[in-house]
């Protein structure tokens, strides 16, 4: 370790992260207000009802897949009276938001890392004192708001990362409250054993073959691994891991892409509080975002945006967020600024000094993936629309739209058109047959009671 | 033909750039970079522009005296995070001043206290209703006449949903 890259980190090992990961959350987030739904078996579809992209434990007990094509399981879904919803994403949004900002209360240093996980950071607590805290946080965001929670403890985030596994499924019987706490090297070793290296955070299918390879199966071999023989392998990404895996946290969350939403966020180098400012950092974000989407081949079905402030600051507290889904996926940049902007504009509150602004795609579906998509982006249903226009004008006009279509047609892609014309109308008639209600964003849908 | 130095009508001609006006390359200290780049990408200073007229005259004597509006959210909701408004259906409340139609504050993070108003999930139904515990035992109690107290035999906090802490009511 001598004159290691790392050596300095020493002075982290001392640190402690608990990764709060909401169990089945657009699941859960329906059963609020749906208190028939308890312990019933609940799946949430994609955009257009095509994908199965939720499911409670009730419904994975029945052996419905993640990611399904709804059509599949139509039957089974019937048969066992499962209830089905629509994607409701800016009411899961709201309620992210919420956990978030109740996490935030408890727990100042905080890293969102999806729409339902957070990391957070517990260094100077007492070692008894986390568990109790630990405790008191899962009571509390399931009183709250409702939402049961997994939390994995332990002094890096890839380890905190397999300690919520094992809460969350209560693997070995080690986390029967939900709760594991992985600080303990015994039970570390133990435990990584018994774990896949492809279940280790950052470790995908595409890398664990090339590590089985070298005769690398499980996270315990994994962390015992030359470093430097690691990172030859898999970069410097790679070699990190096995730092983690041995207790030196040094991993950055932007490092690690969850596997089925992309994230992008940073910290300001100094506060913002223009709205310009603002949606410069949350454009380029977009982009950035959008970038890595494209290279894994992927579209994005909702996005989720937040902003806040430095909540170690003495300064006025603020921390908003919203998401909102798109008329089908997507992986076009300019849908996707255009969206993001929309939510900034609304979570956007004047007089804050901003520290940090992220956003989220969520739900990636792979390209060509959902058949129902097509069926809306075929050139028929375009022209059909266009039609529809263009019969409005004489002869002459007419050619000159059709020419200005064609070019716009060849300029960006077909679902730009597509959407300029069609906009949210779609959404409406297509996407949100079983949507439950705008519960918490919308006077108008509000939940009732007798 | 000779060799190096300066050659003659070599490279573009100058002044027909981005800013068609020959141009100079100087040092700028890293701190002013982007001011000073947006004093050329302007053309000049910005100025903000003020929306607001300029009198001639005395300045109105309520300038002083701005205070922010009064913020009903503030007013009504002490835990945002936790609290959730919900719309009354039905009239078993009336006699407490819930009536159909009316929209409850409900804050999720309250210690439910006896008495208190509360929405409860029974029967897989939200319903709001006033909590009695007595020595019998513990009861739902409407506020209208015409309903029945719903007696509570295996009660526990799980099923309380929230503290109902204001009502609003249109005229």
């Amino acid at each position: 370790m001598k004159n290691h890259p790392y050596q300095n980190l020493n002075r982290h090992t001392k640190s402690v992260f608990a990764l709060v990961d909401c169990n089945n959350f657009y699941a859960s987030c329906e059963r609020v207000f749906r208190p028939n739904l308890q312990q019933k078996p609940i799946v949430v579809l994609s955009n257009n009802d095509g994908c199965i992209i939720a499911r409670s434990n009730e419904a994975k007990a029945l052996g419905i897949e993640m990611g399904a094509p709804f059509y599949k399981f139509r039957q089974l879904i019937e048969k066992n009276k499962v209830a089905v919803f629509s994607s409701n994403y800016t009411f899961y949004g709201d309620m992210s938001n919420r956990v978030m900002k109740s996490l935030q209360m408890m727990v100042p240093d905080l890293e969102i890392y999806s729409i339902d996980e957070a990391f957070l950071r517990l260094d100077n607590i007492a070692f008894d004192d986390i568990i109790n805290l630990c405790y008191k946080i899962r009571f509390n965001i399931n009183k709250w708001l409702g939402i049961p929670t997994s939390i994995g403890i332990a002094s890096t985030k890839t380890l905190a990362k397999i300690a919520n596994q094992i809460a969350k499924k209560n693997l070995y019987n080690l986390a029967p409250n939900h709760l594991c706490d992985l600080r303990d090297e015994n039970l570390q070793i133990k435990v990584l054993a018994q774990t896949a290296v492809q279940d280790v955070w950052g470790i995908g299918k595409g890398i664990s073959t090339k590590l089985n390879a070298i005769g690398i199966e499980n996270a315990l071999q994994l962390r015992q691994a030359d470093s430097k023989q690691i990172r030859k392998i898999l970069g410097v990404v790679g070699e990190r891991i096995v730092y983690e895996l041995n207790g030196i946290s040094c991993l950055h969350l932007e490092e690690i892409a969850p596997r089925k939403n992309i994230l992008s966020s940073k910290s300001f180098g100094k506060n913002v509080t223009a709205k310009s400012d603002l949606q410069e950092a949350v454009a380029n974000y977009a982009v950035r975002a959008c970038e890595k989407m494209r290279k894994q081949k992927t579209l994005a079905q909702a996005i989720h945006v937040y902003i806040r402030t430095n909540p170690f600051s003495n300064k006025p507290q603020y921390c908003a967020g919203n998401a909102i889904s798109f008329a089908s996926p997507t992986d076009n940049v300019a849908e996707i600024i255009k969206s993001a902007l929309k939510i900034l504009e609304q979570i956007y509150r004047k007089n804050y000094e901003y520290k940090k602004a992220g956003i989220m795609l969520l739900d990636l579906v792979k390209q060509g993936e959902n058949e129902q998509i097509n069926l809306f982006q075929n050139d028929l249903f375009l022209n059909q629309n266009i039609n529809e226009n263009v019969k409005k004008f004489d002869d002459k006009k007419t050619e000159i739209i059709q020419k200005t279509l064609e070019k716009i047609n060849q300029n960006f892609s077909k679902n730009t058109i597509f959407y300029a014309i069609q906009g949210t109308k779609r959404s409406w008639q297509m996407q949100c047959n079983k949507r439950s209600q705008h519960y918490t964003t919308d006077i108008k849908e509000l939940v009732k009671v007798y | 033909m000779t060799r190096g130095g300066y050659r003659k009508n070599a490279g573009r001609p100058k002044g027909n750039g981005k800013y068609q006006e020959p141009t100079k390359p100087v040092r700028i200290p890293l701190s002013l970079l982007g001011k000073i780049t947006d004093y050329i990408e302007n053309k000049g200073f910005n100025l903000p522009l003020y929306n607001s007229t300029v009198r001639a005259g005395f300045p109105s004597p309520a300038d002083d005296y701005i205070v922010e509006n009064i913020d009903l959210n503030k007013y009504l909701i002490k835990h945002p995070t936790a609290t959730f408004l919900v719309k009354v259906a039905g009239d078993s409340m009336i006699d407490a001043g819930i009536n159909p139609d009316d929209i409850l504050v409900v804050d999720r993070s309250l210690e439910v206290k006896n008495g208190d108003i509360i929405i409860v999930a029974i029967n897989g139904e939200l319903t709001v209703k006033k909590l009695s515990k007595t020595t019998k035992g513990v009861f739902l109690m409407p506020a209208n006449k015409k309903y029945q107290p719903i007696p509570l035999h295996d009660f526990n906090d799980n099923i309380i949903w929230g503290v109902v802490t204001n009502v609003i009511h249109k005229l």
